[in-house]
C-alpha cells in the first residue's frame, strides 16, 4: 500500500531527484566522451559540473529594458515546477503528498513549464530569446494532448487519479504491456517538456541558444537544471504510471522503484542523443494527425476493459 | 460569515473584471476583463457548493460550465480579433463601430 | 466547516486574487498584465481546491496557465505597446465604467448580506471528484453534451474565422492541384 511519508520526505524527495538528475547529466557526459572518441575517465564524468561554481559567482548579464521581474519568475518556475511535480510520485511505498488528484497535479506542474519558458524567453528583451519562447509554445501545443491522453489512459485503467492507486492496479499486468502507445507518447512528452534531444528546438543552435541565449550565471544554471530535473521527474513518474511502481520480486519496493527509474532515465538519456532535432511545425502535424488519434484509440482500450471488469 | 465574505470576494473579482471590460479599448484587454468576471463566478459557485448544497453535484457542474465558457470566449475572441485585424487592421473597439447592431 | 488552516489559506488567496485582479488593469506591460491575470486565476483555482474541490481547482490552474500563455502571444501580437516601455492610457469612458462597476459591486454586496441564505443541506461526499464525474455522466448529461457541442462549434468556427487560406488557395480553382500549395512544405502523407 502506498501512503504519504513523514515530513522529511518533503526534503528527501527533491534531494533524490537532484541526485538522479546529476546521474543523468553524468551519463550524458560519458556518452559525449565516448562519441567523441575520448577515453571515459573521471574527468569526463565531472566535466559538466565544473562550470557550476563559476556560474554561481558569475556576474549576471544586464540588458537594456529587460523585464527582470518576469525573467526571474520564468527562470525560477522551470526547476521549481519540476521539484513540485515529484510530490505525488511514489518512491517505493512512500510519497511526499498522497493527493487524490495526483495525475492532474503532475500535469498542471508540467504545464507551468510553458509559462516559465515563455517568460524566460520574453524577459531579456532579445529577439532570439523570445523566438525560443514562442517555439516552446508551438511545441507544447503538439506534445501536450498526446501526453494528456497517455496520463488519462493510465488513470482510466486504474479508475483513479491517485498515483498510488495506479501503481497498485498493475499488480497483474504492467500498463506498458497493454498501453504501449500511451507509454511511447508519454516518453515523447517527457523529452518535450524537458526540451532535450529531439525537442531541443526552443534552445536550438540555429537560434544561437534560443531561450538560453541571453541567460548567464545562476539563471542559466537554473534553466539547465530545470531541463534535467524535468527529465528525471518524468522518468520517475513513468514507473508508477506504466511499470508497476515498486512491485517486483525479492527486493524491497524502494529498490525496485530506483532500478526502474534508472532504467527509464538511462533509456531516455541514450535516446535523446540518437534523435535529430525536430521542427515544431513538423511535430505539430505529426502529433495532431497521427499521435492524437492513436492515443484516443489507446484510451479506449482501458475504458473497454473497465466496462467488462 | 466565511460564506458571505467569499461571496464578497467573488463580487469584487466580478466587478474588477466588469470595470476592465467596460473601460478598455483593446479587444484583447476586454477579454481579460471577461475572464476575470468568470473567475468571480467560479469562486461564487464553489462557495455555494461548499456552504449550501455539498450533496449535489450541480455546483460543480456550474464550475465546469464556467471553465468551458472561458475557453470558448478566448478561442472565439481571438478568432474574431484575427479576422477583423486581417480585414482592416483594427484591434480597438472604437475603430470597429460599423459592427454596431 | 472550515478549519483554521483553510481560513488562513482562503484569506491569503482571496486578497492575492483581488490584488492581482486590480493589477490587470493598472500595469502597463502587456506581458505583466497577462501574468497578473494568470496569478489571479491561479488564486481562484486555489480557493476552489481549498473549498473541497481539488480536481476542479487543479484543472483550473492547469487550464489557466495554458490559456494565459497563449493569450500572451495574442497580447504581444495585437497591442501597440506590449512591453509597456511607453506608458499610455488605453481607456475610454473610465468614469462611467467605474460608476457602473461600483454600483454593481454595492448592489451585489447588499444582496449578499440581505438575502436570507438557506441552511446547508446534505453532507459533503468523501470523493468530490467522483461526484462531479457522476453528475456530468448522470443527471447532468444534457449539460455535458451541450458543452461538447459548444466546444466543437467553437473549434470549427474559430478555425474558419482565423484561417486566411481555404481549399481553393491550396488546391487551385478546380481543386485539382496536387500537391497542395502550402506555405510550409512537407508533412504527414505528402
Amino acid at each position: 500500500m502506498v501512503e504519504a511519508g513523514a515530513w522529511w520526505t518533503v526534503l528527501a524527495g527533491p534531494a533524490l531527484l537532484l541526485g538522479l538528475a546529476v546521474l543523468a547529466v553524468a551519463g550524458d557526459a560519458v556518452l559525449d566522451a565516448r562519441d567523441a572518441g575520448r577515453t571515459v575517465t573521471l574527468t569526463a564524468v565531472v566535466r559538466p559540473f565544473l562550470g557550476v561554481p563559476r556560474a554561481l559567482v558569475a556576474q549576471p548579464r544586464r540588458l537594456p529594458a529587460a523585464d527582470v521581474l518576469l525573467w526571474r519568475a520564468g527562470v525560477i518556475t522551470v526547476p521549481v515546477a519540476a521539484v513540485l511535480s515529484t510530490l505525488v510520485i511514489p518512491f517505493g511505498n512512500r510519497m511526499a503528498a498522497d493527493l487524490s488528484v495526483g495525475v492532474v497535479w503532475f500535469n498542471a506542474m508540467e504545464v507551468l513549464t510553458w509559462a516559465g519558458l515563455w517568460l524566460a524567453g520574453w524577459g531579456p528583451n532579445a529577439a532570439f530569446s523570445l523566438i525560443g519562447g514562442y517555439r516552446f509554445l508551438a511545441q507544447g501545443l503538439a506534445y501536450e494532448l498526446p501526453l494528456m491522453f497517455a496520463l488519462i489512459s493510465a488513470a482510466t485503467g486504474a479508475q483513479s487519479l491517485r498515483v498510488g492507486d495506479i501503481a497498485a492496479a498493475q499488480a497483474g499486468l504492467w500498463y506498458v504491456v497493454w498501453m504501449p502507445v500511451a507509454f511511447v507518447a508519454y516518453l515523447a512528452g517527457v523529452l518535450a517538456f524537458s526540451f532535450l534531444g529531439p525537442f531541443a528546438y526552443p534552445v536550438g543552435r540555429d537560434l544561437s541558444g534560443g531561450v538560453l541565449s541571453e541567460t548567464s550565471g545562476v539563471d542559466r544554471l537554473l534553466l539547465q537544471a530545470g531541463r534535467w530535473l524535468w527529465l528525471t521527474s518524468g522518468a520517475a513518474m513513468a514507473v508508477p504510471l506504466f511499470l508497476g511502481g515498486g512491485a517486483g520480486p525479492g527486493l524491497p519496493a524502494w529498490a525496485w522503484s530506483l532500478i526502474k527509474t534508472l532504467v527509464v532515465l538511462g533509456a531516455l538519456v541514450w535516446a535523446l542523443r540518437r534523435l535529430p532535432v525536430i521542427r515544431a511545425d513538423r511535430y505539430v502535424e505529426f502529433a495532431w494527425v497521427v499521435l492524437i488519434p492513436l492515443s484516443v484509440v489507446q484510451t479506449l482500450v482501458p475504458a473497454l476493459v473497465d466496462l467488462n471488469r | 460569515m466565511t460564506f458571505e465574505l467569499i461571496l464578497v470576494l467573488a463580487a469584487g473579482l466580478f466587478c474588477t473584471g466588469l470595470f476592465g471590460a467596460l473601460s478598455q479599448q483593446s479587444i484583447v484587454m476586454i477579454m481579460m476583463g471577461i475572464e476575470l468576471m468568470i473567475g468571480g463566478i467560479i469562486v461564487a459557485a464553489a462557495d455555494f457548493w461548499h456552504f449550501l448544497a455539498p450533496a449535489q453535484g450541480s455546483g460543480q457542474v456550474v464550475i465546469v460550465a464556467a471553465v468551458v465558457a472561458m475557453a470558448v470566449e478566448m478561442a472565439m475572441g481571438f478568432a474574431v480579433t484575427t479576422a477583423i485585424y486581417r480585414a482592416r487592421q483594427v484591434d480597438m473597439t472604437d475603430m470597429a463601430e460599423e459592427l454596431k447592431g | 466547516m472550515v478549519g483554521p488552516l483553510d481560513t488562513v489559506l482562503l484569506v491569503a488567496l482571496g486578497v492575492l486574487a483581488l490584488v492581482f485582479g486590480a493589477l490587470v488593469f493598472t500595469l502597463n506591460s502587456m506581458a505583466r498584465v497577462t501574468f497578473a491575470l494568470l496569478a489571479a486565476l491561479v488564486c481562484v483555482g486555489g480557493i476552489t481546491a481549498v473549498l473541497g474541490l481539488p480536481y476542479l481547482g487543479v484543472v483550473i490552474v492547469l487550464m489557466m496557465v495554458m490559456e494565459m500563455v497563449i493569450m500572451a502571444v495574442f497580447m504581444i501580437a495585437y497591442m501597440m505597446n506590449p512591453a509597456g516601455l511607453m506608458p499610455m492610457s488605453m481607456l475610454h469612458n473610465k468614469r462611467g465604467a467605474l460608476a457602473i462597476s461600483g454600483v454593481v459591486f454595492a448592489a451585489l454586496v447588499a444582496g449578499i448580506f440581505a438575502v436570507p441564505w438557506p441552511a446547508r443541506t446534505g453532507i459533503r461526499p468523501r470523493d468530490t471528484t467522483f461526484q462531479v464525474g457522476r453528475s456530468l455522466m448522470g443527471d447532468q448529461m444534457l449539460t455535458m453534451v451541450t458543452l461538447g457541442f459548444v466546444l466543437l462549434a467553437t473549434m470549427v468556427g474559430a478555425t474558419v474565422l482565423a484561417t486566411r487560406r481555404g481549399r481553393y488557395d491550396r488546391f487551385g480553382d478546380d481543386l485539382d492541384r496536387r500537391p497542395a500549395d502550402d506555405p510550409a512544405g512537407g508533412g504527414v502523407g505528402r
